[in-house]
């Protein structure tokens, strides 16, 4: 035996990693004897001779990922006021759902007559989005909201082609947008040109008018916008964009705050993507899957991708892939349908009603805080928000030299996820908060308090906050060795 | 009140003074008044109790590969996934934990992640992977715009081979690019499946070739030679995978000299879920890293010289780069990659090979018993891994009803349509198929074919 002495366990170890744990000869997962004869006839032109893979036993493995995942923060354990994601409660019964053996073990390929339940939930839920938001079609395909972002602008290429008008290119993003927003203008082969914002936190009309002409393909328009705020001038925007010919695609990233509040197509969006991994409780997933339903009016509906769910004249639900002025497919089989049953669980529950109140529920608490903030941080459009709003902190930053990031990491020490920071870019030193509707009035006080406390911090003992955080199995990371010196893989 | 909200009414009436108005729909005064709360036609609210029977019996209309014997594959296929992986991925702080932007409360999914990355590394035989997209399909889209970024040149091949789904979305995500898009024919004569060398597609315009190994047929090709035919025009080659498992025997991507390879993860312990979340793999040579999209996770060290996980080289990424990223996703496969690397720890070396050792061997029992049967041919060349093609008597949509009625699942709709493939069925087999239903299966094909 040596006597190299054992360090007491405080959890801070860095947790091995599988290569570190793997142990030639560990006996792996056992499957029942092969029932038929054994072949011999690959040929080694074609066998690989090495398969590098961990050996370790089941409970190692089962303990690995459980230490794994204690070093992470999650919905389940601590509040995530993080602006623009809407990190609410993943309600249990959805995962019950997905789990049932009608749902999880289902292959894409049956024949439509041993999957009508599942085609049932697909139409009903391209049905009840329609509803929700006011048009008259939906595509359930898109993987996650950059790609719902992709179909809708494919879309759009598509009916302008259409019509024979060749000359468009340019889309029109604002200046507080998503980066998937001009990244998809790209990828569609148009040149996404900045809209500014106004003082208000508006899309800057005049701006916009001088962009606008017969080579705009479109507008990409957040509404709310990623400053929590609802377009003041909306129907004029649209109208702009509508009369220069251009067409308006609405980014459902904040969708949570206008349920039953206003319908997207109502007020002239041509189509929307749905991220129904925030908006409809599906859960995160340490970072995905997400899915990306995209809802349009009549114009776009004959380029939707394929397939399309249909209910024939005899009742039976079928995939319809005969649309020959359909975009084409944009994945395989027919979307991220565990995630999409969830979907319907979730508004199945609410009703009309009960997604009203969501929403209202989400932009009540959000001002909550805002008001409640509003004094210890600069606020960075003082009006009343929507389901988040945005502070500054670059009072911390000229007064005491605390940044945002210091105020983030601040925040992890007392167990709050926190807020979407530096983001939208037009904002200095940017603080983004959306409570959600699923947090008590408790949580919220709480982290008022917090909040305030560090903007006192910051006063006083501006070396804490920067110093933070000191509590987590970690501190601050090197990312910039990173970077210029990438380690990728063991 | 609805479900899942925690706020008294009293809370609400506090709150609403405190924010300096009267209701809460005072704070929607930004909205269009002739559009303000409109009225949602949706059928009523469900309690929980209500809503697991309505989803349940839903999911009861379906017949689900638990139910009966299945013999579909097709770019998804029913292998064995140990009860451990749904566990693991049913942790709730991997299932409700946000992307990892906090590096230091995100360590779990971080080093997930960089552990995923090696096993697909070591699996595809390549130097570098990122944290998953969406799945195969999508994967290969996004191999072939980044080929053509590295190239920039204008002419993709792909080869007749590669998944028809999957070479649609190669088509829609080139669409608006002036790409041209070249496939190898391939069609069936009485010798069996004949297929155009991709190599003749080639010239000096080529930003790519795409091969599928083993191809939609399910047949394992001997690739020795091609990946220097096609360095030898300046193109890249790239090898997709859409059964992974078969990299339990047969040679990775990289050993066939593949510069990008993706593969369909949903075979390394996903539920099928008719059709998704799964996740898309993708790997490289370390030279084009900064040209692959998707999120990264890279090794680091703390303040204090622990080791640590963050995201890295997100210069690639929109948030960062917005119009000149590499690609605008943004949303990755995190959970279903967890998934997926519990699946090959758990399973090792041994256990891959063995499911690859018995999907292979079900597959060439039900060949030789299928080969024998009036009016069958097998049309997939020998080697084939664990799905083949078969010529029947009968049309593909009407053989696979008379199978629904004899309860088995079998054969797929991709080749509908298409000139010489209409009595055509495709067959896969995996561990879970044993002896017992594949002879049920040769029967009910002789009964409906006869």
């Amino acid at each position: 035996m040596t006597t190299t002495p054992i360090e007491i366990d405080t959890g801070v170890q860095p947790e091995p990693l599988l290569s570190d744990l793997s142990r030639p000869g560990a006996p792996g997962h056992r499957l029942p004897v092969l029932d038929v004869p054994d072949v011999d006839d690959l040929g080694g032109q074609v066998l690989r001779t090495d398969l590098p893979l961990p050996e370790i036993g089941e409970l190692d493995v089962i303990r690995h990922f459980t230490h794994l995942a204690q070093r992470n923060f999650s919905i389940d354990s601590v509040f995530y006021p993080l602006g623009s994601c809407t990190m609410k409660y993943n309600p249990r019964i959805n995962e019950d759902v997905a789990r049932l053996p009608g749902i999880a073990h289902v292959h894409p390929l049956q024949p439509d007559e041993t999957v009508q339940g599942a085609l049932r939930i697909m139409f009903e839920l391209q049905q009840l989005l329609a509803e929700i938001t006011g048009f008259s079609a939906t595509t359930l395909q898109p993987a996650a909201g950059a790609q719902g972002e992709l179909a809708g602008m494919l879309m759009m290429r598509a009916y302008h082609l259409a019509r024979g008008d060749t000359a468009r290119h340019k889309v029109l993003v604002p200046d507080s947008a998503h980066g998937t927003n001009p990244a998809t203008a790209a990828m569609c082969g148009f040149a996404s040109v900045p809209i500014a914002s106004d003082a208000s936190g508006n899309v800057d009309l005049e701006h916009l008018r001088s962009e606008l002409d017969e080579t705009v393909v479109g507008l990409m328009l957040t509404n709310p916008s990623t400053l929590g705020l609802f377009e003041q001038r909306l129907p004029e925007v649209i109208e702009a964009v509508h009369a220069a010919g251009g067409l308006v695609y609405g980014d459902g990233a904040n969708l949570n705050a206008i349920l039953g509040v206003v319908k997207p197509a109502d007020v002239g969006f041509d189509c929307l993507h749905i991220n129904v991994h925030k908006t409809f409780s599906t859960p995160h997933g340490s970072g995905g899957p997400g899915a990306g339903p995209v809802v349009v009016n009549a114009k776009l509906e004959p380029f939707l991708p394929v397939p399309v769910v249909t209910r024939r004249p005899d009742g039976q639900f079928a995939l319809d892939f005969h649309r020959p002025n359909s975009i084409g497919r944009l994945k395989g089989f027919h979307g991220h349908f565990g995630i999409l049953a969830r979907a319907l669980t979730y508004i199945r529950i609410h009703g009309a009603d009960g997604l009203r109140t969501l929403s209202e529920t989400a932009v009540l608490n959000a001002n909550y805080l805002r008001v409640l903030l509003s004094d210890a941080f600069d606020l960075a459009y003082p009006r009343a928000c929507m389901h988040e709003f945005v502070l500054s902190a670059r009072r911390q930053k000229l007064e005491h030299g605390v940044k945002t990031l210091d105020i983030a990491k601040r925040l992890l020490d007392f167990g709050i996820h926190p807020p979407t920071i530096y983001f939208p870019l037009i904002v200095d030193e940017a603080i983004m908060i959306e409570p959600t509707e699923s947090e008590s009035r408790a949580t919220l006080d709480h982290f008022a308090a917090v909040m305030r406390q560090i903007a006192r911090e910051c006063e006083e003992s501006p070396d804490v906050v920067r110093a933070a955080p000191r509590e987590q199995v970690v501190s601050r990371l090197d990312e910039v060795t990173a970077a210029r010196r990438p380690i990728l893989r063991w | 009140m609805p479900s899942f909200t925690q706020l008294t009414p009293d809370d609400r009436q506090e709150m609403l003074r405190t924010i300096g108005v009267d209701r809460v729909e005072q704070l929607f005064d930004d909205v269009p008044a002739e559009a303000r709360f409109p009225t949602l036609h949706l059928p009523p609210a469900l309690t929980e109790l209500e809503v697991g029977r309505y989803m349940a019996d839903l999911a009861a209309l379906n017949v689900s590969v638990k139910d009966w014997p299945c013999f579909i594959g097709g770019g998804a296929y029913n292998h064995y996934s140990p009860a451990a992986v749904g566990h693991i991925m049913g942790q709730p702080q991997f299932y409700t934990a946000y992307t990892p932007y906090q590096p230091e409360v995100s360590q779990g999914t971080l080093q997930a992640s960089f552990e995923f990355q090696s096993l697909v590394c070591n699996l595809l035989g390549l130097e570098v992977a990122n944290d998953s997209v969406y799945d195969g399909a999508s994967a290969v889209g996004e191999a072939v715009l980044m080929a053509q970024r590295i190239t920039r040149r204008d002419r993709v091949v792909l080869a007749g081979g590669v998944h028809p789904q999957w070479r649609e979305v190669v088509r829609s995500y080139l669409a608006a690019r002036d790409v041209e898009l070249l496939t190898s024919s391939v069609s069936i004569t009485a010798g069996g499946l004949v297929e155009q060398r991709v190599s003749e597609l080639l010239d000096d315009r080529t930003a790519c070739v795409v091969v599928q190994q083993p191809d939609v047929f399910g047949h394992v090709r001997d690739l020795n030679g091609l990946a220097e035919a096609v360095h030898a025009r300046g193109a890249l080659f790239i090898v997709t995978v859409a059964d992974p498992t078969s990299l339990g025997i047969l040679k990775s991507p990289g050993c066939w000299g593949a510069d990008i390879a993706t593969a369909e993860g949903q075979p390394l312990g996903l539920p099928l879920q008719f059709g998704g979340p799964w996740a898309g793999l993708m790997a490289c040579r370390m030279e084009h890293v900064r040209q692959l999209p998707g999120r990264i996770s890279g090794q680091t060290t703390d303040h204090e010289g622990r080791r640590g996980f963050v995201l890295t080289l997100q210069a690639r990424e929109q948030h960062i780069r917005r119009e000149k990223a590499t690609s605008n996703i943004c949303t990755s496969q995190t959970l279903l990659a967890i998934g997926i690397t519990a699946y090959l720890s758990l399973m090792g070396p041994l256990g891959l090979r063995e499911v690859a050792r018995q999907s292979h061997a079900k597959a060439v029992y039900a060949a030789e018993a299928i080969a024998a049967l009036d009016g069958c041919a097998i049309l997939t060349p020998r080697p084939f891994y664990n799905e083949f093609l078969v010529q029947t008597p009968l049309e593909t949509a009407e053989l696979r009803h008379r199978l629904v009625e004899r309860r088995i699942l079998a054969g797929v709709p991709l080749f509908a349509g298409v000139d010489g493939f209409e009595t055509s069925l495709l067959l896969a087999f995996t561990e879970q198929n044993m002896r017992a239903e594949i002879d049920d299966l040769v029967r009910a094909l002789a009964g409906a074919l006869r």
